[in-house]
């Protein structure tokens, strides 16, 4: 056929194209985060359902954290999802990974969530919260309690005052001068250590990223 | 003052800053490029922190109910069709592209990491550059009259196929995308090769298009042939 002229006419391509969003569960377990993403930014349902398969355990852990509160949690990580979907084209690659990006949204609706109902963990992180028995012994629930384990040990390097004020921010939703006021002391000194203890906690991870390149090698 | 609001890109990733400061964060971020920098940074830090805090898993209700809401929204996050025009010159750092489709091969949630890591970041580094275009809200979205999925063309030409339930090409063959201009498949001209897969399929082309072009795929013998000699089995709108 191929020295056949063959004309692309309407008439011969007119063959049905429904694109019916509830057709078939898609496959998409082979893309990456951000070129589901991408797909969201075209309304793609099924691409946000995987993303939310991929991210949600920590998305939800994370809320749980600083919501200490099922049903809130919940609504944080639903909310968070709403704008993933609504905001997917303004997402860029270039400036953080995909996961990271929804991990923010959750963070940031937690956190307003938690300042509005008053409601605030303190307790430092602790080793108590077992990962459930459904997924015990799986890849993710292997990788998640490693990176638990390592994130542990190097808030535990950090001076108390800066892994205190890194703790009460993130996982408390405490402000800057919330946490002035309730540590007493000034404004400036909560912003010099919680930078400084982010730095640091970074270069901690940093460092012990590279000594264990754990993670690619765990499902072979 | 420049030295305190680049102290404040911690709280800001820590999402510890009172509202007034992170409205004056956010303005000073949009043309700071060492805080752009230092926030990618930490918010690595920070994804660790979100990482530990990982417990019990949600409600399966609760991935019902945000496939209900978003089936619920207006398809108004569904990227426009919008008249070409001369892209703006894009702001993309180039390394902070590589350095991200580095990250995001070795930071993929979950279980799906395989031990193929180089084909993989080979086919994440392909992802990652049609995703551009996908995200590109310049590029339009050009329905097919054959076959499932969507042709996008951002504004210099570059055209991705998003296709649903295309099987693997049976053994021995390829998909072969065409560019066919004039609606004669005869003269269309080789576009590349893909193997097909179960699942969704994002494909880059490796030619640009043009006004009027229709892009289609057929079935080829492996290694791909000059010219179609099989009838398309997706075929797109005109440009």
């Amino acid at each position: 056929m191929s020295a056949k002229a063959k004309r692309l006419s309407p008439a011969v391509l007119a063959l049905p194209a429904p694109e019916n969003r509830f057709a078939m569960r898609k496959h998409q377990a082979h893309l990456s985060d951000e070129a589901l993403v991408a797909l969201v930014a075209r309304g793609d349902e099924g691409a946000l359902g995987e993303l939310y398969d991929r991210v949600s355990r920590v998305a939800y852990g994370l809320a749980l954290r600083i919501l200490r509160d099922e049903r809130h949690a919940e609504d944080a990580v639903q909310e968070a999802f709403l704008q993933v979907w609504r905001n997917a084209a303004s997402f860029r690659a270039e400036r953080a990974k995909a996961s990271t990006w929804i991990l923010t949204l959750v963070h940031r609706r937690a956190v307003d969530l938690v300042r509005r109902e008053e409601r605030r963990a303190v307790e430092p992180l602790t080793e108590d919260m077992e990962l459930t028995q459904t997924t015990e012994g799986t890849e993710e629930a292997a990788w998640l309690r490693f990176e638990r384990e390592r994130v542990q040990s190097a808030l535990k390097q950090l001076p108390d005052t800066q892994r205190e004020a890194l703790e009460l921010a993130y996982y408390g939703g405490f402000s800057q001068s919330e946490l002035a006021e309730r540590l007493g002391v000034p404004l400036g000194t909560i912003k010099s250590r919680m930078f400084a203890g982010l730095a640091r906690l970074r270069e901690i991870l940093d460092d012990s990223a590279q000594e264990g390149s754990w993670k690619p090698e765990f499902t072979s | 003052m420049e030295a305190g609001i680049h102290e404040l890109t911690a709280g800001y990733a820590l999402d510890a800053l009172d509202s007034d400061e992170r409205s004056a964060y956010e303005a000073h971020l949009a043309h700071c490029d060492h805080c752009q920098q230092e926030l990618a940074s930490f918010w690595t830090t920070t994804e660790a922190l979100a990482v530990a805090a990982s417990g019990p898993e949600p409600s399966l209700a609760l991935r019902e109910r945000i496939i209900a809401d978003i089936r619920a929204e207006p398809l108004q996050n569904v990227v426009p069709f919008e008249p070409r025009r001369r892209r703006v010159a894009p702001v993309l750092g180039a390394v902070a592209a590589v350095a991200a489709v580095v990250a995001l091969a070795v930071g993929l949630w979950g279980s799906n990491l395989s031990s193929e890591l180089d084909e993989t970041r080979a086919a994440l580094a392909r992802q990652q550059a049609a995703a551009q275009v996908l995200v590109d809200p310049a590029a339009q979205s050009v329905a097919l009259q054959q076959g499932t999925g969507r042709l996008v063309v951002d504004a210099d030409g570059q055209a991705v196929l998003v296709l649903d339930g295309l099987d693997p090409a049976p053994e021995g063959k390829t998909y072969e995308m065409w560019i066919v201009a004039g609606g004669d498949l005869s003269t269309a001209s080789r576009a590349g090769l893909f193997p097909g897969r179960d699942g969704t399929e994002i494909v880059g082309l490796e030619a640009t298009v043009t006004a009027g072009d229709v892009v289609a795929v057929t079935v080829e013998d492996a290694g791909g042939v000059d010219a179609p000699t099989t009838p398309p089995i997706v075929a797109s709108n005109p440009v």
